[in-house]
Formats: C-alpha cells, sequence, structure tokens
C-alpha cells in the first residue's frame, strides 16, 4: 500500500467503521485496518487447513467402510472437504495471500489447524462420531459466519454449511445403524462418542476470559457470538440427539438446568487442550508428516504441469504459466489467484 | 466388469488426502465415486453388492489384472488410468448405442456410464500430456510407468460373457487412441507383449497379480469381523 497521510487514514477508518456498524459487507477491493486483514487470513486459513488436515482421520477409513454405500458416502464427504478447502484458499487469496504461501505455513507449522484433527480415527465408530459431532460443531460455528462482515468469506461459507449440514445428517444416521445394529456395533458407536465428546466441546475454543482474539473480532463482526455462547448451543442440541440415538454421553455433571433454560456440563480439561494446541496430542506429528510427504511427493508432478503450461501458453499470455490446476471439467470453484494485490 | 470398476475405485480411494494438488485430491475422489457408483448397479444386477464385494475371496474376484494393480507414484496411477478409461470409453459407448450388445440394465448402465468415463479419459489424457510433456523427470516416470503396466492391457480385450460387442474392433481403437495420445505426450508406444500365455484372461477367471489379496483383506476386514451386521 502506498503511504498515506494522517487524514486520509482517518477518513479510511470512518468509512469502515461506518459500513460494520450498517452490516454492510466489506470486499477485497475496500480499504481495511491491517490488522482486520491480519486476522482474516489468519482465520480463514486456519480453517482451510482444518479442511484439507481434516481429510485425514477419515480417509483412513475408505479403504476399509464395511457397507458399499457407507463407502460412498465416506468418498463423498472427503472429495466436498478438497473442495471447501479450495474455497477457502480463494477467499483468502483476496485479500493478498497466495495459497502456495498459506501451505508453506501450514507445513512449517507457522499456521494451525482445527485441535480436532490430531485425535485418531481408531474404530468405524469414529467416522460418524466426527459427522455427528465435529460436523456439528463446525456448523454451529459456522452458520453465524455466513453473516460475517468480510464478504467473500461470508459467501464461502454459505456453500460450506450447506454441505456440512448434510455430512452431520449422514454421520448421525451411520451412528444410529450402529447403536441399532449388534452388541458389538453398539459398544463400538458408545466409545467413539466417548472419545470424541470432549474433544468436540474443545472447537469452541478457549472460555470467553481466555479468549484472546474474541473481543476485537466481535467488534469487527468476523465473530457473532462468544466461545462459551456457542459451546452451550451445541450441548443444547446434542443432550437430546444422543438420547435419540440411545447413547450416552460422558459426563457425569450433564442435566438440565431449568433456570438458566440450558444444559449444564462439567469442566473441560484445558490442559489437555494446550497440550494438543502446542503438538503434543496423540496425531499432530503424524498429520502434519503425511501433509507434508504428498506435497513433497507432488513436486515433479506441479512442476511438470507448470513446464506443460509454460511451453504451451500463447506468448502474450505468459503470465499465467502457473496456473497448476488441470481439471476444469466440473470440478468446484479453482480461481481467485491473483486476484487481489492489496 | 462391476468388479472392474470396484477394484479400481478401491485404489483409487488410497490416494484421498495423498494427492500432488488439492484439485487432484477432489478429481481422484470423483473419479472413484464414480466407478464405485457404476460398481454398485452392475453388482446389484447379480445379487447382493455388500456379498458380493465383501464376502467373495480372491479367487472368486473377476477384475481385469490391470485395475488391481497398486497405485505407484502419480504416473502410475494416470498410466492405469488412461489405459483403463479409454477401454471403458470406448466399450460403454458400444454398449449405450447398440443396446442389442447386452441385457437392457447393461445398456441403461453404459448410457449413463459413458459421460463419466468421457470426462475420466479426458482427465487421465490432460496428464498424460503434462507429464509426457512436462519436465525431463516426469516424462521419464510417464514412459515409466507406461511400460510397466503395458502387459495387462492385453486382458481387457478378452470376450466378456453377456456383452456382444466386436472386441478385436475394440482393441484396435483402443490401441489407436492410446497411441495418440502417448506420441502427443512425447511418449514411446511400448513395444513388450500386452497379452502373455499366463496373462490371457486370468484376471476375468479368478487368477490375480499378488498385491490383490491384500487390496481385499483390508477392503473386507471389517465387514468379515461381524458376520451378518448392518451398517
Amino acid at each position: 500500500m502506498t503511504a498515506v497521510t494522517a487524514d486520509s487514514q482517518q477518513a479510511y477508518e470512518t468509512v469502515f467503521d461506518a459500513a460494520i456498524a450498517a452490516d454492510e459487507r466489506i470486499e477485497p477491493r475496500d480499504w481495511m485496518p491491517d490488522a482486520y486483514r491480519a486476522t482474516l487470513v489468519r482465520q480463514i486459513a486456519q480453517h482451510a487447513h482444518s479442511e484439507i488436515i481434516g481429510m485425514q482421520p477419515e480417509a483412513n477409513w475408505i479403504t476399509r467402510a464395511p457397507s458399499l454405500r457407507r463407502k460412498a458416502i465416506l468418498m463423498a464427504k472427503v472429495q466436498d472437504e478438497a473442495g471447501h478447502g479450495l474455497y477457502l484458499y480463494s477467499a483468502a487469496e483476496t485479500l493478498g495471500t497466495s495459497r502456495e504461501e498459506l501451505l508453506d505455513k501450514l507445513h512449517s507449522g507457522r499456521q494451525k489447524y482445527s485441535s480436532i484433527f490430531n485425535y485418531p480415527t481408531l474404530t468405524w465408530a469414529d467416522v460418524g462420531a466426527i459427522g455427528w459431532l465435529v460436523d456439528g460443531a463446525a456448523i454451529t460455528n459456522q452458520v453465524p459466519l455466513c453473516r460475517c462482515s468480510y464478504g467473500p468469506y461470508a459467501r464461502a461459507m454459505v456453500r460450506i454449511c450447506k454441505e456440512e449440514s448434510f455430512h452431520q445428517r449422514q454421520g448421525y444416521e451411520a451412528l444410529l445403524a450402529l447403536s441399532q445394529g449388534t452388541p458389538e456395533q453398539h459398544a463400538m458407536a458408545q466409545d467413539a462418542v466417548d472419545r470424541w465428546w470432549w474433544p468436540s466441546l474443545m472447537m469452541f475454543g478457549p472460555p470467553d476470559d481466555q479468549s484472546a482474539h474474541s473481543a476485537q473480532s466481535m467488534a469487527w463482526k468476523i465473530k457473532r457470538h462468544s466461545n462459551d455462547e456457542l459451546r452451550q448451543r451445541f450441548v443444547d442440541i446434542c443432550v437430546p440427539q444422543a438420547e435419540s440415538l440411545g447413547l450416552t454421553l460422558p459426563d457425569p455433571e450433564l442435566r438440565w438446568n431449568e433456570e438458566r433454560g440450558h444444559y449444564d456440563f462439567g469442566p473441560i480439561d484445558w490442559s489437555e487442550f494446550q497440550q494438543v494446541l502446542k503438538g503434543n496430542g496423540p496425531c499432530n506429528e503424524q498429520r502434519i508428516t503425511q501433509r507434508r510427504r504428498a506435497h513433497e511427493e507432488g513436486a515433479w508432478v506441479r512442476e511438470a504441469a507448470a513446464a506443460y503450461a509454460a511451453k504451451h501458453a500463447a506468448p502474450r499470455h505468459g503470465t499465467e504459466q502457473n496456473d497448476t490446476a488441470v481439471t476444469g471439467t466440473g470440478q468446484p470453484g479453482t480461481g481467485g489467484n491473483g486476484e487481489a494485490t492489496a | 466388469m462391476g468388479d472392474d470398476a470396484l477394484v479400481l475405485s478401491q485404489r483409487l480411494g488410497e490416494w484421498a488426502g495423498h494427492a500432488p494438488v488439492l484439485e487432484e485430491d477432489v478429481a481422484l475422489a470423483n473419479i472413484a465415486l464414480d466407478l464405485l457408483g457404476q460398481a454398485r448397479v452392475l453388482l446389484s444386477l447379480v445379487g447382493d453388492e455388500d456379498e458380493l464385494a465383501f464376502l467373495r475371496e480372491e479367487r472368486a474376484f473377476r477384475n481385469v489384472q490391470l485395475v488391481e494393480q497398486p497405485n505407484g507414484d502419480f504416473a502410475h496411477t494416470i498410466a492405469r488410468q488412461l489405459y483403463f478409461s479409454t477401454y471403458q470409453r470406448l466399450l460403454y459407448g458400444r454398449m449405450a448405442a447398440a443396446p442389442e450388445t447386452g441385457s437392457a440394465d447393461l445398456a441403461a448402465l453404459a448410457a449413463k456410464a459413458v459421460k463419466e468415463v468421457a470426462y475420466h479419459q479426458d482427465h487421465a489424457e490432460q496428464w498424460t500430456l503434462r507429464l509426457g510433456d512436462g519436465t525431463a523427470e516426469s516424462r521419464t516416470r510417464m514412459q515409466a510407468a507406461c511400460d510397466a503396466l503395458w502387459r495387462f492391457t492385453g486382458e481387457l480385450f478378452q470376450p466378456v460373457e453377456g456383452v456382444d460387442v466386436d472386441w478385436a474392433e475394440l482393441e484396435s481403437d483402443w490401441l489407436a487412441s492410446v497411441s495418440a495420445v502417448l506420441e502427443r505426450a512425447g511418449i514411446t508406444v511400448p513395444d513388450g507383449p500386452r497379452l502373455t500365455a499366463w496373462s490371457a484372461g486370468a484376471g476375468r477367471q479368478g487368477v490375480h497379480t499378488e498385491p490383490f489379496g491384500r487390496m481385499l483383506a483390508e477392503m473386507q476386514h471389517l465387514h468379515r469381523s461381524h458376520p451378518g451386521a448392518a451398517w
């Protein structure tokens, strides 16, 4: 950005603040505070990374899915996740970064992904539990993002939330089939819910009084509700669903509070959360190693695509030669590269 | 034919989360899903899809050996896909155009699937061009992959019971189509045998290559561990 005088800086800020106050959308070419841009890049990138890393725990069961119908559902879901990653990287790119740069930050550990994907999928029921609880928590978090103040992010979330709700219902249905199946299947479902319940509650982030970015994000209308508010909403939704599944939730303190009109629930083990965030969860090392390996082992393929594009580009379109996307047909959005030069 | 689609789908499913670019994670999963859809229709014409997929042993599978070959590097996956999707496109195209070649059910499946396999072939062809005409390394890898899988391609044209097409003509069309793509990509058309005494129709008779048993063990393990369970 070129240097601006203090006066014009002030004028830009006034326009921006007014737009936020009026619930208008901020678009890529609009002026925005550097910190707003940085917060969005961080949040959208982390969201995109979560979709990409999140493919791993579920893909772990594609080759072993117990029926062809379940295998097809799971494949479609993992495919959607890659597509969500693509939408989100495109949204982040409108803020003046690039997918390559963001992937590099993921691979070098400078940007994070959701802590939930550092837990292992040990049985088939985990696939159902992820659909019901993890996607359920993601939706609770993400539906308000459809009204986020940054336009490209909000629009990406509208598309993503539709597909996520579908996955969540499928996860619930898969767990229901197990719960109503043989005693072994029922036990498998209960065990999965026991292992995924608390990590799912941690997906909403630290308690409000310890959340570093919350206040500013709410003021900017990037976030619409606090972590604890969303977590409570999620618990209130899940308890009756668990009952209709015929499964219990692993919390002896869980009970309806007539006065509050909400379920009370037990304390979350935030030390575990901190450990997972620090890289000491059960699968942190494995997840990032697999991601790096896929990237490194694919380098020669991306180089080939770039070399081919360079050879076959029309001379006056020489700047497009780093486009490695090969398959256009019927695939979700891959665009957005270099759209914004903020 | 149902086994061909099922087994190749299983192989492609192994790529999920390992592809060189995100677009390929989407594309390979997409192709795997199309093939699984075809497999489900085809197996259901014969019996219960899950029984057929999960409870038959290696010797009862009738897929060609090409589709059971391990993924290898990306070039191997693409070469396998080029060979197989070109075959599928030519076969389904004929079955869709002339319903008397098989049952009405097969014609209906072919009419729908031919659109999918046209996309699969286009995808494989585009990548063959990029790898063959990309860097020195990608050309070497693509050539090696095309050479390595060549000996499994003759089996594709062993007549399939219940499908009355001109298999010799299908084979020469296949050879012309694949050769044209390889030549455009700067890949030398392999000159080894495409059908040996060992491979002639072996897969269709339930005789497979060694990696296949391991693939099935992984695919069937959970289903077999819970006899009679519904999922």
